[in-house]
């Protein structure tokens, strides 16, 4: 038996892996670029050629107009300002863009985890239930927000008269309906990504934790949440990003104090026309959530997520 | 290296199940099965795919609750206890190791949930890296192994625990042929060494028979024989068990009467006796069996020796597998029997067409009861 074994994990290691075609080869070298190229060319003009642009936008003379014109001076000035008028804008932003994100984590997670694990036959039906906000435009959702906080419907009248609430409690325009909104808004950009992990989580996995004696909640914290995990990253990445950018919220669900950095840089875009400064804010806040997400990503580990 | 097993109080660290029966919906997996596993003993549960082999270790391990009955370890009732609170490991066929653990960690995962100490762990895991012969791999991740070697990580995972039984479910069912001897041959070593009682499910009877002490044969939720490999093939209780457990000739017969310390049976017109120490029956219908390498192939009938019974035939098919040469020979009744010639080099292989004598010695053929069951075992779809 042994002679056997031996004999035939000799030619094992005699195994010659096929030849490189040669001829032949080089004609399609190309092919890979050519299919590369639509992608590019549309990357090209719809991304980079706006990037260059807004990027000059951001370095001309802050006295322009659109009148006068605007001139490239260079000004790197307007990146000073943006952060000295409009830093608190700017953390408020990711304050209530990390607050959502979390609220939209632990929302999102017992219900990701329902659909993939125990869905079962339903489980298609409850993706739609998570995707079906989409058919309706977004704008028009948070209106309908609006009227559900407001102060004559029955959430806020219910609350009030179970808690024996004043006359002075409010939902609507405060910074909790404005986190609410983003909550509301983004969280099937949470529950799919972590759908997608949790749905390849293998039940024999589990199975063997629990046979390797670990309760159900170790078996979470040491099994489930770490295979999940680019799941999470990947959720945090897609809620961070649109909310810490997001205006539509801020500017229907809140007040003059809980102003966004999207409200500004709309504002300052739309309405003052004060093009090198809008550029300058949505540079610095690109910036910064190209930072902070790098810093997060490497945390994390999860490097096959991005 | 002897890892000894966990003490047991006094008590024998037998597992004993006791009526267990499970059932989802309508369909009944394991039916009142009771059995009793010897504290240290290799056990192997053979069946077909569906047959509740793999059920009735799921229940062994807590991850089925039993619809019916008791599961007993070392005196203690387990049947309602969690799986993770029972000292019971298993190594599954999938092996199920965690992809996003390093090998050492892997191994090192029971013992972590029990909250032994890292350095203690750290010595153990190396203990049984170097038992599985895995020594060096600890940093690897699953996916960097081969399947025989995740097979040995498994099986260290389960084992460095010392748990009081040890669940194999079709451990080597992935393995290529050649692997799956060698794995054997190592799992029956370890399992000597460290003197775990095993439980191994398997559909493998070649499996089944070289590893364990104890065969149970599964059928339908039930245990058909239960015995040492030897017993059950040289004395099988049922026709499902003379055919699951290699090949028999069973020939329908019926019992006549008793001469002696011998069963007489006719079939198709014809007398035999059979030693009653050989018969499962001593009246009514009746199968009489003889496996195909009992039976012996003479050219001439003169040379059939005295004691043998023998039958005339006509060889309708002939397989040359080189270790033996497979005869079919068709007996003056019809039906086709099976026979393989050892390749002893005495005669060459003969051809189709070929009118011989069968003969067999009386005590190598056996007598079954025969009720209206198929005597085929059937085989259902995985």
């Amino acid at each position: 038996m042994s002679t056997v074994l031996a004999t035939s994990a000799g030619s094992g290691t005699a195994y010659e892996p096929p030849p490189e075609p040669v001829a032949g080869g080089r004609r399609r070298r190309w092919l890979p670029y050519a299919l590369l190229l639509p992608g590019f060319a549309w990357l090209g003009l719809f991304f980079a050629a706006p990037m260059v642009s807004l990027f000059t936008t951001s370095l001309y003379d802050p006295s322009g107009s659109e009148e006068t014109g605007y001139q490239l001076t260079w000004a790197f000035g307007n990146y000073w300002d943006a952060l000295d008028l409009y830093h608190e804008q700017f953390l408020r932003s990711l304050l209530y863009a990390f607050i959502a994100t979390v609220a939209c984590l632990i929302l999102g997670y017992p219900l990701a985890y329902a659909i993939a694990v125990k869905g079962g036959r339903w489980k298609n039906l409850m993706l739609v239930g998570v995707i079906a906000p989409f058919f309706t435009s977004f704008l028009v959702r948070t209106l309908a927000w609006k009227t559900i906080l407001s102060d004559h419907w029955i959430v806020v009248g219910g609350l009030k008269r179970v808690f024996a609430l004043g006359d002075d409690f409010h939902l609507i325009n405060t910074e909790f309906s404005v986190i609410a909104g983003l909550t509301y808004n983004f969280l099937p950009f949470m529950v799919l990504p972590l759908y997608a992990s949790l749905e390849k989580l293998d039940p024999r996995l589990l199975e063997a934790a629990n046979d390797l004696y670990a309760t159900p909640w170790r078996t979470f914290r040491q099994v489930t949440l770490p295979l999940s995990l680019p799941g999470v990253v990947s959720g945090t990445l897609m809620t961070f990003i649109p909310a810490a950018g997001d205006y539509i919220n801020a500017e229907l669900l809140g007040n003059p104090k809980t102003t966004m950095i999207g409200n500004v840089v709309q504002s300052r875009f739309l309405t003052i026309h004060d093009y090198p400064l809008a550029a300058a804010l949505s540079f610095v806040l690109m910036a910064g959530i190209l930072i902070m997400v790098l810093i997060y990503v490497r945390r994390a580990g999860t490097d096959e997520v991005v | 290296m002897t890892v000894p097993t966990q003490p047991t109080g006094g008590h024998a660290g037998d597992l004993e199940l006791s009526a267990v029966t499970k059932r989802f919906g309508a369909f009944t997996a394991v039916d009142q099965l009771s059995l009793t596993v010897p504290e240290g003993s290799f056990f192997a549960l053979l069946g077909a795919s569906g047959c509740g082999k793999t059920t009735t270790l799921r229940m062994v391990a807590g991850l089925e609750e039993p619809t019916a009955g008791t599961v007993v370890l070392g005196g203690r009732d387990i049947t309602r206890v969690r799986p993770y609170a029972r000292p019971v490991n298993t190594v599954f066929q999938s092996y199920a190791l965690f992809p996003h653990m390093t090998i050492a960690e892997n191994v090192g995962f029971g013992l972590k949930q029990k909250r032994v100490g890292r350095k203690e762990i750290a010595d153990r895991v190396r203990e049984m890296l170097a038992l599985v012969e895995l020594t060096g791999f600890d940093h690897r991740r699953p996916a960097q192994l081969s399947g025989g070697q995740q097979q040995r990580v498994a099986l260290a995972r389960a084992l460095i625990n010392r748990p009081q039984v040890l669940l194999l479910d079709e451990p080597l069912g992935a393995l290529d042929l050649k692997l799956r001897r060698q794995m054997q041959i190592e799992l029956k070593r370890i399992q000597t060494e460290v003197g775990i009682t095993f439980v191994h499910v398997t559909h493998d009877q070649e499996e089944a028979m070289t590893m364990a002490d104890t065969v149970a044969v599964m059928n339908a939720g039930r245990i058909e024989q239960l015995g040492a490999p030897t017993e059950i093939y040289e004395f099988p209780t049922t026709a499902f068990v003379a055919n699951f457990l290699g090949q028999s000739n069973l020939l329908t017969a019926s019992v006549t009467g008793a001469n002696g310390g011998d069963v007489l049976v006719e079939a198709y017109g014809k007398r035999f006796a059979v030693p009653a120490g050989r018969c499962r029956v001593s009246d009514g219908s009746a199968y009489l069996g003889v496996r195909p390498e009992k039976l012996h192939v003479a050219v001439d009938s003169a040379t059939v020796p005295g004691s043998h019974i023998h039958v005339p035939g006509e060889i309708t098919d002939s397989s040359y597998v080189g270790v033996s040469t497979q005869y079919l020979v068709r007996a003056p009744w019809g039906e086709e029997l099976s026979v393989f010639a050892p390749n002893s080099g005495t005669e060459g292989p003969l051809q189709p067409g070929a009118h011989v004598s069968l003969h067999w010695h009386p005590s190598h053929s056996f007598l079954l009861a025969r009720d209206n069951e198929v005597a085929e075992p059937v085989l259902e779809a995985a």
